[in-house]
């Protein structure tokens, strides 16, 4: 009995000092990203342009259909739920602003970057942990190169421009989903669906999407680095990596979601 | 060469490494400790010694990625363990090092390999580039592959491709881990004659971890043999003296079970085990 409960404590303080060495990790590699990217600012030529336009079409026109599916599906997905509630009160008007309103504000956003998540995320942790297993990053130390500025950098600026556009087209699809529910499950006409949303949707709820998705791929990307920075030596180390890449960015995506969320809240409340 | 200097191996010019009370490890575990010993420019030193005796570990913090418990680290006489991030950048960029498996980047082409260093740390032009590019594929037997991504090379001529990137920036300073390990002897045999050939053309010092005893015959000057069991140095000079009087019989069983490749050689009064080109 007391030798469970003392194995529990040292399993729990192995726990915590892991947790405080990752913080440490994540810390550091802030800083060092941060200090690569003000590199590239400061001497544009630095930044790897061929890595960049590699990672921006990996990032963005590769994941376009995945995304587009996702994000029409759950437009088809809410407007269907939202019409079986809203259909027993009457209140079928009201469907265009709840989907607009959810899609733009939340869902498009949210549903863009947890696929950039398992597309790129995962592929960044592998990616980087597969050389540090090959003793490539060993290999830009010596070199001389800060590899934070070689392997990080094009796949920050790629991730910032993409995941944003591709909001905006995950955006306009999922409305596009919702408005087909409505428009075979109540006949719903598509000047009536424009005219409603236009009503109850705000430009500042697209904006306030985009905003989000900025954050959530900054959010992928370093994330998704740090893993493969931290990967170990062994075998299975690049699985962990990756697996590790995408539940910690999906937790951050969504801890920094409700964050957002409560501060846009608050701020249209200053508003009125 | 006689055997006294040798064995000392010391010199009034200033040494290209330097290692001093050096003690290294994780955490609290020691892997080997208070080395000393100073490898003076132009040599082929080889540091030597059992599986697991921490050989690649000394190499990994001499070249600057790891940090020692203990003792300090001179590169052409500058500290590698006390320098800043960009002091430390400073010092690697005036060594090459080819690793074990090559690290050669799969995503670039040969020629991309080697032009890197190139392109971000220098201010040369594209044709110089490409020039010098030419000239280190073609020092490394590896002409006419420049457009071959890594994926499409064989063992060996991955590993003259990361000798190729090391020489990119001509460094003084040469690291070699396993260069040879692996390889058939033929592959073997050719890659002690491009590292004789580049210590030739360009006067490098060159330091390497190997266990393979004939390519030490044939290229070292000098080997530091490292001890599992005292976590140290149990003994450092030219390999046909360690074979014949090394300071103990595992030293001497160790350099005998290759030592007899090249023996004819090195009594026939070639320097230090390097037979005559």
């Amino acid at each position: 009995m007391i030798k469970k409960l003392v194995d529990r404590l040292i399993h729990c303080g192995e726990t915590i000092y892991q947790l405080k060495e990752e913080t440490v990790s994540l810390i550091a590699f802030l800083g060092d990203m941060a200090a690569a990217i003000w590199e590239c600012i400061l001497h544009p030529k630095r930044l790897r342009w061929k890595d960049f336009l590699f990672y921006m079409n990996n990032c963005g026109p590769d994941g376009l259909p995945i995304t587009i599916m996702i994000n029409a599906l759950m437009g088809v997905v809410l407007a269907y739920q939202a019409e079986v509630q809203s259909h027993k009160y009457g209140a079928d008007n009201f469907l265009p602003m709840v989907i607009g309103c959810t899609i733009l504000r939340e869902l498009g956003p949210l549903m863009v970057a947890i696929v950039a998540t398992g597309r790129n995320g995962s592929a960044f942790a592998a990616e980087i942990g597969t050389m540090k297993i090959s003793e490539e990053l060993d290999a830009l130390r010596t070199m001389g190169i800060r590899p934070a500025r070689f392997l990080v950098v094009p796949k920050m600026w790629a991730m910032l421009l993409m995941l944003p556009l591709l909001t905006v087209i995950g955006d306009c699809v999922g409305c596009a989903g919702g408005y087909l529910v409505l428009s075979s499950e109540i006949g719903m006409p598509l000047d009536v669906f424009l005219r409603l949303t236009r009503q109850g949707v705000a430009v500042k709820y697209f904006f306030e999407g985009i905003l989000k998705s900025f954050v959530f791929a900054g959010i992928i990307t370093t994330v998704g680095c740090w893993r493969g920075f931290r990967t170990g030596n062994d075998a299975i180390a690049v699985g962990r990596s990756t697996t590790s890449a995408v539940v910690i960015s999906i937790l951050f995506i969504v801890l920094a979601d409700t964050f957002l969320a409560k501060m846009f809240t608050v701020f249209y409340g200053w508003q009125g | 060469m006689d055997e006294t200097v040798s064995r000392t191996a010391a010199s009034a010019a200033a040494p290209a490494i330097e290692v001093r009370d050096l003690s290294i490890g994780y955490g609290d575990r020691i892997v080997l400790h208070d080395l000393n010993f100073r490898i003076e420019p132009g040599q082929i030193v080889t540091i030597l010694g059992g599986s697991g005796c921490g050989k690649s570990t000394l190499l990994k913090h001499i070249i600057g990625l790891h940090a020692p418990l203990k003792g300090d680290i001179l590169i052409n006489g500058r500290s590698i363990v006390h320098a800043n991030e960009e002091q430390k950048r400073s010092i690697m960029s005036e060594f090459g090092v080819a690793y074990q498996g090559g690290a050669l980047f799969r995503s670039l082409s040969l020629a991309e390999n080697i032009a890197l260093p190139m392109e971000e740390l220098t201010t040369w032009s594209r044709q110089e580039i490409r020039k010098r590019v030419s000239e280190k594929l073609a020092l490394v037997h590896l002409d006419g592959y420049e457009s071959y991504m890594p994926s499409d090379l064989s063992g060996g001529m991955i590993k003259r491709a990361a000798f190729a990137r090391a020489l990119a920036l001509d460094p003084k300073l040469l690291f070699f881990d396993e260069p040879s390990a692996g390889l058939d002897p033929l592959t073997s045999d050719m890659l002690d004659n491009v590292i004789l050939e580049i210590r030739e053309k360009t006067g490098a010092t060159i330091m390497m971890v190997t266990h393979e005893l004939p390519s030490i015959f044939r290229v070292s000057d000098r080997v530091i043999m490292l001890s599992a069991e005292t976590k140290s140095i149990v003994d450092d000079g030219s390999p046909a003296w360690l074979r014949d009087h090394g300071a103990t019989d595992y030293v001497r069983s160790f350099l005998s079970r290759g030592g007899t490749f090249l023996s004819s050689t090195t009594e026939s009064g070639a320097p230090d085990g390097v037979p005559a080109p």
